[in-house]
C-alpha cells in the first residue's frame, strides 16, 4: 500500500484521543494533562465509571458548564471552568499532589515534545529562550500506575518525536509506559519501543522511517482502527 | 484572642521592604485580591513595601492582583511553578527584560515545600524533577530502587490568603477550588493575614467544617463581596 501519505492519512487529535480513551479502565482515577489530553474525557466509553483528578484540588469533576454558567472558583488546572459530578471532593494542593506522587492515580495522560525509547519524556520546554513554566508536569509523570502520552507521531517539519534520546529538556526519566500517536500505539518496555497497533495501509518500513528509534514487534501488529468521523 | 483587623489597609500595614510573601490562589480561584491591592495602594502612597519576593503558583494574570504588583515595580523575585499563563504580560515583560528574578519550582514540590515549612520538616525527598535541569545541584538518594531529589522547606515572612467563612479566632473554610495553596501557606508564614467573605464570632463555624484551624492565622479581615481575579481579567480591569 504505497499510496499511504503520512501527513494526509494520519489520525486527527480527536481520533488519537478516542483511541487513548478506549484504554481507560472502569473504576479508575485519571489525570488528563492540560490541552490536548483533556480531549480524551469526551470519548470515555459508555458504561465506564471514571473519576477525574485535577492538580488544583478537585476529584470527580465533570463537563464544562454552559457559557455564562461559569463559577471561576470552580476550575481545573488549565484554569477552565468545570462542573462537579456527584461524589466530587475538594482538597488542598499538598493532598492533591499526594494523590499524584503517592501512587493513587491509575492513569496520567500527557502531551509530548519528545519521548525516548527508555520512557524519558520531554514536554515542558524546547530551549532556553522565553519564559519557562513547568506546572505539575514533572510531578504527574511520577506515581500514576500508567503514564501515557498522546502526540502527533512527527513534528510539524516531519521530524521524529519518538527518539532514542531526548534532546529537549527532560520532564521525567523512564516514566512513559504507552504512546498513542497519529500513526500507531506503542508501548515502552525494557528500554524499547514495542509496536502494538499501526494504521491500516501503513507499512512497517514507512512507520520506522518516521520514528527516531527502532520499533520492535511481538507477533502480529493489529490495525489501529478509529472512527472516521472524528 | 480576637484576631480581627478592621480594614485590608491595616492588615497589610506591617509588611516591610524585602519581605518574602506567600499569596494564595491558583489562577483566579482563591486569590486574595483586596489584600494584594491594599499592598499596592501602600506602595503607591509611600514607596513601600518594595523588593518583595512573591510565592504563588503563577506570576499574575492581566493587570490586577499579583500582575499589578509586578507592573507597579514592587516585586524583586517570583517563586512559582507556572509563570507563562495566557495573560501574563506583566511578568513576561519584566522577566525578558531581566528586571525580575524567577525561581521555577514544580507545582507539587512547591506545595510540599510550603507544607514542610508549616510542619517543621526542613527537607524531604521527592521523585519529582529527578534527572531534569530543575534538580541540578540538589542531593539525590535511592529508596527502594528508585531515585529521589532532596528539596528544602519554603518559608515566608507573611502569607496573604483568602477564605470563605472565618471567625475572630482565625478558623477558616474555603470556597470550592479556591482552597488550593491557601491552607498550606497559612501554616508556613511567620504571619498569616486572611481575608474572608463572612467573618463571625467563635462558634459560628461548625468545628467539624473548619479547614484551617485558627492557630495558623494571625490576622483576619472581612471582605464581604470579594472580587474574583478571573472575572476582573476577563473584563479587562487594570489596577
Amino acid at each position: 500500500m504505497s499510496d499511504f501519505n503520512i501527513m494526509a492519512d494520519k489520525l486527527s487529535n480527536a481520533q488519537i484521543a478516542w483511541r487513548a480513551a478506549q484504554d481507560i479502565e472502569d473504576g479508575s482515577y485519571v489525570n488528563l494533562g492540560i490541552g490536548f489530553p483533556e480531549m480524551i474525557a469526551k470519548f470515555q466509553p459508555e458504561g465506564r465509571d471514571v473519576t477525574y483528578h485535577t492538580e488544583n484540588g478537585v476529584l470527580g469533576f465533570g463537563k464544562a458548564p454552559a457559557e455564562g454558567e461559569e463559577d471561576w472558583d470552580l476550575i481545573n488546572a488549565g484554569k477552565k471552568a468545570i462542573t462537579l459530578n456527584p461524589g466530587a471532593s475538594f482538597f488542598h494542593h499538598a493532598d492533591s499532589f499526594s494523590m499524584v506522587r503517592g501512587g493513587h492515580l491509575d492513569l496520567a495522560v500527557l502531551g509530548a515534545y519528545q519521548v525516548a525509547q527508555n520512557g524519558d519524556l520531554a514536554n515542558w520546554r524546547v530551549g532556553s529562550k522565553g519564559v519557562p513554566a513547568v506546572g505539575g508536569a514533572m510531578d504527574l509523570v511520577h506515581g500514576a500506575k500508567r503514564v501515557a502520552v498522546v502526540t502527533d507521531h512527527v513534528t510539524k517539519d516531519g521530524g521524529p518525536k519518538l527518539v532514542e534520546t531526548c534532546t529537549f529538556p527532560l520532564t521525567g526519566v523512564g516514566c512513559v509506559t504507552r504512546v498513542y500517536t497519529s500513526l500507531a500505539v506503542i508501548d515502552i518496555e525494557g528500554g524499547k519501543f514495542i509496536l502494538r497497533e499501526k494504521l491500516p495501509g501503513l507499512s512497517m518500513e514507512a512507520l520506522q522511517a518516521v520514528t527516531g528509534a527502532t520499533l520492535h514487534t511481538e507477533g502480529d501488529v493489529p490495525d489501529l482502527i478509529v472512527p472516521q468521523d472524528l | 484572642m480576637d484576631k480581627t483587623i478592621s480594614t485590608v489597609a491595616k492588615a497589610v500595614a506591617d509588611i516591610p521592604d524585602g519581605a518574602q510573601v506567600m499569596i494564595g490562589g491558583f489562577g483566579g480561584s482563591g486569590a486574595p485580591i483586596e489584600l494584594i491591592h491594599a499592598l499596592i495602594d501602600r506602595f503607591r502612597a509611600t514607596g513601600s513595601p518594595k523588593n518583595i519576593t512573591v510565592i504563588n503558583n503563577n506570576a499574575g494574570n492581566g493587570y490586577i492582583g499579583i500582575a499589578a504588583m509586578i507592573k507597579a515595580g514592587m516585586v524583586k523575585k517570583m517563586i512559582c511553578s507556572f509563570p507563562r499563563s495566557s495573560n501574563a504580560e506583566a511578568f513576561n515583560e519584566k522577566f525578558l527584560a531581566g528586571e525580575i528574578e524567577l525561581e521555577l519550582v514544580p507545582q507539587g514540590t512547591l506545595a510540599e515545600r510550603i507544607r514542610a515549612a508549616g510542619a517543621g520538616i526542613p527537607a524531604f525527598y521527592t521523585p519529582t524533577s529527578f534527572g531534569t535541569e530543575l534538580a541540578e545541584g540538589k542531593p539525590t538518594e535511592e529508596f527502594d530502587g528508585k531515585m529521589y531529589v532532596r528539596e528544602s522547606w519554603l518559608k515566608a515572612d507573611f502569607a496573604l490568603i483568602k477564605g470563605q467563612l472565618g471567625d475572630t479566632v482565625g478558623n477558616m473554610t474555603y470556597r470550592m477550588a479556591g482552597r488550593n495553596f491557601n491552607p498550606l501557606m497559612a501554616m508556613a508564614a511567620a504571619k498569616t493575614i486572611a481575608q474572608v467573605s463572612e467573618l463571625g464570632e467563635p462558634g459560628s463555624i461548625d468545628p467539624q467544617q473548619v479547614i484551617t484551624p485558627g492557630i495558623f492565622v494571625d490576622a483576619i479581615v472581612e471582605v464581604a463581596q470579594p472580587q474574583q481575579e478571573e472575572v476582573l481579567v476577563r473584563t479587562g480591569v487594570v489596577y
